[in-house]
């Protein structure tokens, strides 16, 4: 077991600390991505990341949306920024929201420069950029200043017994350490939001989550169900695995926050921790792909996700940790799978052994070991919608 | 300790989690009760998947299934001891 009290990483401007260090190309909008896949196919080592959004979107849907798009450019993993956008109101200010961590961002828009003119001098200033990121160097760093994100995906029986467990013995373990921990996936609380409103550190965070929760149950579920969601919750891939209700898997999921943590707040999606080291909970879809991208937005630098049947994501900025304690799934996408733990299930590695396995295995990725997903090229990133567009 | 069949997590639990890839019908299970470490043996009535559940009791129409020491939802169809409890005898008692 390597030391796990400190590890190396980018101290940045304003004091976060990432684990990687990229030059990101980042589009305002859907129509912008072009360009931007443009830029970072020219200047190699810089990395482009479209999504769908961005346009028309109005209201707490927009709020959404800049929190995203400024929060990715914001995280402490990415060292400088080229923002491209297709009018230069929309992208000053997400310039300017990124530009208050410090960090060096500079934004090009499209309208009458049209694409070619835009990819070239996005790309100079990509290429600056690159050269100075090139030059930062990781420094020694304590624990504390990591921030730890977790959601859980196509899971099944094995990651209630396995997996689930160990990431919240790793919570367990760190968070009294002084790092920043974040869980959410909210309409997945479902038949364990008692449970999970016991774990709040307070009953003002307690109540919070607990409106929280109901709100998502009435504004989205109620709302939008056409007879009941037995089709996607539990998924085809968490029945295939043996989960029956969501009951059984809200149950699951829950132990990602292992036994003694408490969450001190309740965050809006994307929305950054403001209340110090501890857990918090995210209101956020239980799509990992969306959930993921939210986590990243409000600052996480690393995510450790949990699956039974082998859900494969990735994140173009944030290192995902996969972990399995399904044997077939170790057997058969051996590939995407950084820590296996299976062991837990035939009892020859207890719950603290596979626990300290991933404390090691964080401090590894954030030390800079490339994740599967990072190897394999997994770069979701997908904004969370909250309604149809003007 | 010999490698388990079958885990339980509470002993409040009705249903236990397969473990092993392949089990088959007759096969006499090495159950662990994951709280308290305990075990015991059940026979297991059918050939179920991986991380698929068993009933470690008689379950009746109107049951609650326990999971985690939590009900998970009610059986709608009579499963007999050592049979698999899924979807098609178990579902949700939300939405």
């Amino acid at each position: 077991m390597s030391n796990t009290d400190t590890f190396l990483g980018y101290r940045r401007e304003n004091d976060r600390v990432g684990v990687r260090n990229h030059v990101a190309i980042l589009p305002v909008d859907d129509i912008s991505n072009a360009a931007a896949e443009a830029v970072a196919r020219y200047v190699q080592g810089t990395i482009a990341l479209p999504h769908a959004y961005g346009r028309l979107q109005f209201g707490e849907d927009l709020d959404l949306h800049f929190r995203t798009i400024i929060g990715t450019g914001a995280n402490p993993n990415i060292a400088a920024c080229v923002v491209i956008g297709i009018e230069p109101g929309w992208t000053q200010k997400v310039v300017d929201g990124i530009a208050a961590t410090g960090k060096p961002v500079a934004g090009f828009s499209i309208e009458q420069n049209g694409d070619i003119a835009t990819v070239a001098t996005a790309s100079r200033q990509a290429k600056d950029f690159l050269h100075w990121a090139s030059e930062r160097a990781r420094v020694e760093c304590p624990v504390s200043d990591l921030w730890i994100s977790t959601k859980c995906g196509e899971s099944d029986t094995t990651s209630g017994c396995g997996a689930n467990p160990t990431v919240g013995n790793m919570y367990d373990k760190l968070i009294p350490k002084g790092i920043y921990g974040v869980f959410g996936e909210t309409s997945e609380l479902t038949g364990a939001e008692h449970l999970c409103k016991a774990r709040a550190a307070t009953p003002e965070a307690g109540e919070k989550f607990l409106k929280t929760f109901q709100a998502y149950q009435d504004e989205v579920i109620e709302a939008h169900k056409t007879s009941d969601l037995s089709d996607s919750q539990p998924t085809k891939g968490n029945i295939e695995g043996g989960l029956s209700t969501i009951e059984e898997k809200a149950l699951g999921n829950l132990e990602k926050i292992g036994r003694e943590v408490s969450y001190i707040d309740v965050l809006g999606p994307a929305e950054a921790p403001a209340k110090g080291p501890g857990m918090y909970f995210m209101d956020s879809s239980s799509a990992a792909a969306e959930c993921v991208t939210l986590m990243a937005a409000a600052g996480f630098a690393v995510h450790a996700f949990p699956t039974g049947q082998g859900n494969i994501i990735g994140h173009p900025i944030v290192p995902v940790i996969k972990l399995t304690a399904n044997p077939r799934t170790v057997r058969t996408m051996s590939e995407h799978i950084d820590l296996d733990v299976s062991g837990i299930l035939r009892r020859d590695l207890t719950l603290s052994q596979a626990g300290d396995a991933l404390v090691d295995m964080a401090v590894r990725t954030a030390n800079g070991r490339v994740t599967a997903a990072e190897a394999l090229g997994h770069r979701e990133f997908v904004m969370t919608k909250l309604y149809r567009s003007a | 300790m010999s490698i388990p069949h079958l885990l339980v997590h509470s002993r409040d639990d009705n249903v236990g989690v397969v473990v092993i890839e392949g089990l088959t019908a007759g096969t006499d299970m090495l159950c662990v009760v994951t709280e308290d470490d305990s075990d015991f043996h059940l026979t297991a009535a059918e050939d179920i998947p991986i991380g698929h559940k068993v009933a470690l009791k008689e379950l009746g129409e109107g049951d609650a299934v326990i999971k985690y020491g939590v009900d998970i939802g009610r059986i709608v169809q009579t499963v007999d001891v050592g049979k698999h409890v899924h979807v098609h005898n178990l579902k949700t008692k939300r939405w």
